[in-house]
């Protein structure tokens, strides 16, 4: 589903501020992989996505999505085939349109936009169904502006739009870090539903590594800009952090610095 | 005596530029830019339709052509922007000085004059009544042509592009697309505003935009401010926005009948909108009351965070 080839990317080249981000990166991804990924502070996690959404171009190799090669494509144009979900709950959602439009707005992605009433009455009732799964009370609030939400509410809407559109690729990027823990664990259950009842492919970065064992079906580990740790199937499941520290220093070849957020259970 | 006598033309005017001021929302309140280019397509407009009406153009087609003209202006605006780079306030002022050469090309002289007595024009200021008929039916048609685009899915997404680009983006939407089509839009609009204020006042003058963009601030803040605590919905902010507009050459009218020097009038306006644009940051800043632990109860704990409005 996921091919990312020999991906390079580094910043500010040339200067004494340069920055390898990405170094000889590969990762194939199968269809209906449900994909954590972790690291320390700078280890790639964020750049190796917004590689992959097309936030720029990387320096030297080749991704492809599906089959198609989207290493040139514009950003929008790739929102045809991912979605991605950001940390900041203010990213996600446009707050001055109600949470109906901001779901219209998502169910056309990857469509042709077109001069025809851009959200229907019968979308409407659609929406409100899907709301109602989320469990939040929001389906009685279809024409409330989405600034009115919390941060936890404005995510969830935001996984609802990801999800309205079935994208090839979803990418989750620490979606559920600024909110606070009970709403994180809400919203993080809503992410395992969506993305198991869809069978979604999913990339999910995340700074909790009790998370990261316990959702998803593979777990990799980044290093410098590269993976370092690959586990997946039966040997994900019965890991424990203490082994996942292991294999990291196995897998990076150098010692395990106290990362405090790296650390959290 | 003579502010009464004055009023109508006050209220013919406020809806002249009340046209411009619904241009200027779309750039200003929809994309979130502040577009400077209003300044010249407003004087754009004015000038291809006393230039064209001067050679004998049906009016209509005049105005259809300034609109024309003002969309192409925004659309140099856009480009600059989205395709070039530029912060959008810089873009509108390079396009601003572009098209105050091309307005004397256009014009062939600073001041052209267009008589109703010599042409067929739709409004004059020698016959307010007819005026004011003419130009809020403009405005009502405006409105609602509006109100269409808005809520189809071009005009959804054009929202949202200004409202959060980010999320945009991630859904697909065309951003740099969506702001040139709605700089173009919004120009338009201001451009069909000239041409009605240099049919209303009987000529086309190279100057005559100067300051536009402030009267529009202040048409849209005054009429926001009433028209957001009615009910805060596209058409009823555009009914706001003429009406701020109509609000502002009323007060217009009525410091001028006071006797106050003129040349004065733009300073004025524009404190008057720094004061206004000043308001919510001040409010903010130094008006904000503390909530004290001892008020703090059980409420803030059940829901999930802070609202973000």
């Amino acid at each position: 589903m996921l091919k990312i080839k020999n991906i390079y990317k580094t910043f500010n080249a040339n200067t004494v501020n340069e920055k390898r981000a990405l170094s000889d990166l590969n990762l194939t991804l199968n269809k209906g992989d449900f994909v954590t990924v972790i690291g320390g502070n700078g280890a790639g996690k964020s750049t190796m996505l917004n590689a992959i959404s097309g936030v720029w171009k990387p320096d030297y190799g080749t991704i492809e999505i599906d089959g198609v090669d989207v290493t040139n494509m514009p950003a929008f144009k790739r929102a045809a085939l991912l979605c991605r979900v950001f940390q900041d709950p203010m990213k996600g959602t446009a707050p001055d349109m109600e949470i109906a439009e901001n779901l219209a707005i998502s169910a056309r992605r990857g469509g042709k936009r077109r001069l025809v009433w851009g959200c229907t009455k019968g979308e409407r009732e659609e929406y409100r169904e899907l709301l109602k799964q989320l469990d939040l009370g929001l389906e009685d609030r279809l024409s409330t502006k989405v600034g009115l939400l919390s941060g936890g509410q404005r995510q969830a809407v935001t996984l609802l739009m990801a999800t309205l559109v079935k994208p090839k690729l979803l990418l989750l990027d620490e979606h559920t870090a600024a909110l606070d823990p009970k709403t994180a664990a809400k919203v993080l259950k809503i992410t395992d539903k969506l993305v198991t009842e869809n069978s979604l492919t999913t990339l999910m970065v995340t700074h909790n590594m009790h998370d990261a064992i316990s959702y998803g079906n593979r777990l990799i580990m980044m290093h410098e800009g590269r993976i370092v740790v690959d586990v997946s199937g039966e040997e994900k499941k019965k890991l424990t952090i203490e082994q996942l520290l292991q294999l990291f220093e196995q897998g990076s070849g150098s010692a395990f610095t106290s990362d405090k957020q790296m650390l959290s259970k | 005596m003579g502010f009464i006598n004055a009023l109508p033309g006050a209220v013919a005017q406020g809806l002249i530029w009340g046209v411009m001021a619904i241009g200027l929302y779309i750039s200003y309140k929809i994309l979130n830019i502040a577009d400077l280019t209003v300044d010249g397509s407003i004087c754009t407009g004015a000038c291809v339709c006393a230039i064209l009406l001067a050679n004998g153009v049906n009016v209509f087609l005049c105005l259809l052509i300034a609109f024309i003209a003002g969309a192409l202006a925004g659309l140099i605006t856009g480009i600059f922007h989205t395709a070039m780079g530029i912060p959008a306030i810089l873009a509108g002022i390079l396009t601003q000085l572009i098209l105050w050469s091309l307005n004397l090309k256009i014009l062939g002289k600073a001041n052209l004059s267009i008589s109703s007595r010599n042409h067929f024009v739709l409004l004059t200021s020698l016959n307010n009544p007819v005026a004011i008929a003419v130009s809020l039916l403009i405005c009502v048609l405006i409105i609602v042509a509006l109100f269409l685009f808005f809520y189809t899915e071009i005009g959804l997404s054009v929202k949202s592009t200004g409202d959060n680009e980010d999320m945009s983006e991630a859904q697909g939407v065309n951003v740099k697309f969506n702001k040139v089509l709605g700089l173009a839009i919004s120009n338009g609009i201001v451009a069909l505003s000239g041409a009605l204020l240099a049919q209303y006042q009987g000529f086309a003058d190279i100057n005559m935009g100067r300051g536009a963009i402030v009267i529009g601030l202040a048409a849209i803040i005054i009429g926001l401010s009433v028209s957001l605590k009615i009910k805060p919905n596209f058409v009823v902010s555009l009914i706001g926005v003429v009406g701020g507009s109509i609000a502002y050459y009323l007060v217009y009218t009525f410091v001028i009948w006071l006797g106050l020097d003129t040349d004065l009038l733009k300073m004025l306006s524009a404190v008057v909108v720094a004061v206004f644009l000043a308001i919510p940051y001040l409010k903010k800043q130094y008006f904000t009351k503390p909530k004290l632990p001892s008020e703090l109860d059980a409420s803030a704990q059940v829901s999930g965070g802070e609202p973000n409005a």
